[in-house]
């Protein structure tokens, strides 16, 4: 114990040296941004897809000069797609690294743990694609360039159920342990049944990370629902559609923007086939912003952009737009210029905050037809 | 009555695969006395080994087919025999004089290791990845039953191997061996037993049988990721447990039990819950018979 005691003393003594030294210096010429994101883990793909839109931002605005006449500098911490991660990162990002301003996360659960964080340190955060509600709730410091689950469930989905769908009696399977998923349920239940003669026939539950639905599916199809609603993640919407087709049920499998992804079909196949999901951003949109975006975007990275991508890239283009209105990095006027933002050109459709500082745009549906998502149509608020 | 008996079916699907992967659990446990928290991780090793080995073997055979299938099967469980062979060597073997919880944070420290090496984007990367079609896929209907023919491979499968280990384990001199060293493994070191060689093949093949089983999970379930062997890894070690650890058959059985258990909790009381109340009905069955359904009572020497 004592041999121990005095290397943990000298490697204390190290630390603490080299943090201070971190600290002293006496002037920055970079601004620093702070992002956090699940590279890794459950929903790695989202966290890379949005990270990969934020980085070709950071990129276009230093190779234009950098903002108020100095670089961005974008560093990222992965939170491993876990909860209590993002908090940590968060802390960590703000209290030695010393970032301006926080772009994050894909998963509302996420950001809803670094939200408390950044609003206690006057740090302005953007979250690219967490749509639950709760999120800029948190505090006047959260804001957010998507739309909002009650605008994607109540509005979006229970209308395209409702209207292009004439479903009358739909089942809802949802992931409990995802804060999204049960939102975008209750808000679709609510849009849905406030029209006469239409319910929810039956709920089931499972949990992310899941492989096995066909007992929660047998008792939907013993239900036999118009249509079945999925508010999940990709990752387990391929393995349902599979099993729901292999049990016999027919009816069109809908969902939101957590449908999103190209491994969602490479899983799925054909079960998938001419089931719907809502979106933010579709490669077909012909609006020059967009389609620049989508030229760079394969040049760098060698694949069409998602919604993410889209979303993450916005998240960065409307920050600097911020700090340039503001003229300073100030925590508060960045804040101040934000909130006042109107009619932003972002690559995923016109931004304007509101009082609440979320985006209020409009959304897409497409359709999974011969592996690839065609777009439907626009749902605007 | 259609959806019961649906139920049951999906039930025994979900339990022979928790069976296949109990089954190389409670062999390394009933031999060595050790819990090998990383064969979830072997498990998943396995159908990653299938899915990168699928492009390659289809160069020679046909796949989806039968044989290719097997091939396949084949090559990952050998390629994984010896991952769980160097696993043994490297991180158990240095620890074996130590106490047995020593070896048991170690084999958690392994498991870590392997998922988040393996999340790594130069190694699989943490995005799912969707598992080619290996063998071919016919649904089978029974009135308004539903059946798929890979469900009945696992079933075939999971019995073959149980039949395959317990005459390996009672009818072999290796298996001879085997026994002779969970039983005293000083006294069969001095009978002239070499304990390496055993315990390497005990790993080596409780590896194999990790990877049949993520070769056939991934069969059943197409989408593999890094993190995927944690779950049933947990559940099929509970299996292990309930079916009375180190007993073959009993692993099966436990196996069967939990997935009927849960599919039905889930289809009938509450899909939140599911795990909860299955686990909730398992440690009611371990009050009552604490060593498990066929597991001998064993009395500590004080």
């Amino acid at each position: 114990m004592k041999k121990l005691s005095g290397q943990f003393i000298a490697a204390a003594v190290m630390a603490v040296s080299l943090f201070l030294s971190g600290c002293g210096k006496p002037h920055e010429d970079t601004i620093k941004v702070g992002e956090f994101a699940s590279l890794t883990g459950s929903e790695a793909t989202f966290g890379q897809s949005s990270h990969n839109g934020t980085q070709l931002a950071v990129d276009e605005l230093n190779a234009a000069g950098g903002v108020l006449g100095k670089k961005i500098q974008l560093l990222t911490e992965d939170d491993q797609s876990q909860a209590g991660q993002s908090a940590t990162a968060v802390r960590k990002l703000i209290s030695s690294d010393g970032v301006v301003a926080m772009l994050g996360e894909v998963a509302s659960s996420r950001s809803l743990e670094a939200a408390p964080i950044c609003q206690q340190n006057k740090i302005p955060m953007i979250s690219p694609s967490s749509t639950n509600p709760k999120v800029t709730q948190v505090g006047d410091f959260i804001f957010r360039v998507c739309f909002l689950d009650s605008f994607q469930g109540g509005k979006v989905l229970a209308g395209f159920a409702n209207n292009t769908l004439k479903a009358r009696s739909v089942a809802v399977l949802k992931d409990v342990k995802s804060d999204y998923s049960v939102g975008l349920a209750k808000f679709f239940e609510d849009g849905f049944t406030a029209g006469s003669e239409r319910n929810i026939i039956v709920e089931q539950n499972y949990s992310g990370g899941d492989k096995d639905f066909n007992a929660q599916l047998t008792s939907i199809k013993a239900a036999n629902p118009d249509a079945i609603f999925v508010p999940g993640y990709y990752t387990e919407v391929g393995l349902i559609a599979i099993q729901a087709r292999q049990l016999g049920i027919t009816v069109p499998i809908f969902g939101g923007d957590g449908w999103e992804s190209p491994v969602l079909v490479s899983i799925g196949g054909a079960a998938l086939e001419g089931d719907y999901f809502s979106t933010h951003f579709s490669p077909d949109d012909v609006s020059p912003t967009a389609q620049d975006f989508v030229k760079h975007f394969k040049e760098k990275f060698g694949t069409a952009p998602d919604s993410m991508s889209a979303l993450g890239y916005d998240s960065a283009m409307i920050l600097a737009d911020a700090m340039k209105r503001a003229g300073t990095t100030d925590g508060v006027k960045v804040r101040d210029a934000l909130a006042a933002e109107k009619d932003f050109h972002g690559v995923s459709g016109n931004i304007t905050i509101d009082p609440d500082r979320n985006a209020s745009k409009s959304a897409v549906i497409v359709v999974i037809k011969d592996g690839e998502f065609k777009y439907v149509e626009t749902i605007s608020p | 009555m259609s959806e019961f008996f649906q139920q049951l079916i999906n039930g025994l699907a979900l339990g022979s695969i928790l069976a296949l992967i109990a089954l190389g659990y409670t062999m390394v446990y009933g031999i060595l006395r050790f819990i090998n928290f990383a064969h979830g991780d072997v498990f998943m090793l396995g159908a990653f080994a299938g899915f990168y080995l699928a492009p390659k073997v289809a160069t020679v055979l046909p796949l989806p087919s039968i044989g290719g299938g097997l091939a396949v099967m084949t090559i990952s469980m050998a390629i994984c025999a010896v991952i769980g062979i160097v696993i043994e060597k490297l991180a158990y073997r240095p620890l074996r004089k130590r106490p047995k919880l020593t070896v048991l944070i170690t084999a958690i420290g392994v498991s870590l290791l392997i998922e988040y090496t393996c999340q790594n984007s130069h190694v699989f990367g943490a995005a799912p990845k969707s598992f080619p079609l290996l063998i071919p896929d016919y649904p089978l209907k029974l009135g308004t039953l539903s059946l798929n023919s890979n469900q009945i491979i696992v079933l075939a499968v999971t019995l073959a191997l149980l039949l395959a280990l317990r005459f390996i384990v009672l009818k072999t001199k290796i298996g001879m061996a085997m026994r002779a060293l969970a039983f005293n493994p000083e006294a069969a070191a001095l009978m002239g037993i070499n304990t390496d060689v055993v315990i390497s093949f005990t790993f080596g093949l409780g590896s194999a049988l990790a990877a049949a089983a993520g070769i056939l999970f991934a069969v059943n379930y197409p989408s593999i990721d890094p993190l995927m062997g944690i779950l049933p890894g947990l559940k099929a070690f509970v299996a292990a447990v309930l079916g009375g650890i180190g007993n073959l058959p009993g692993a099966a059985l436990g196996g069967i039990i939990i997935g009927v258990t849960e599919t039905f909790v889930a289809g009938y009381i509450s899909s939140t819950y599911r795990d909860a109340i299955a686990f909730g009905i398992l440690i009611l069955i371990l009050l009552v018979r604490p060593s498990g359904l066929l597991g001998k009572k064993e009395i500590e020497k004080v």
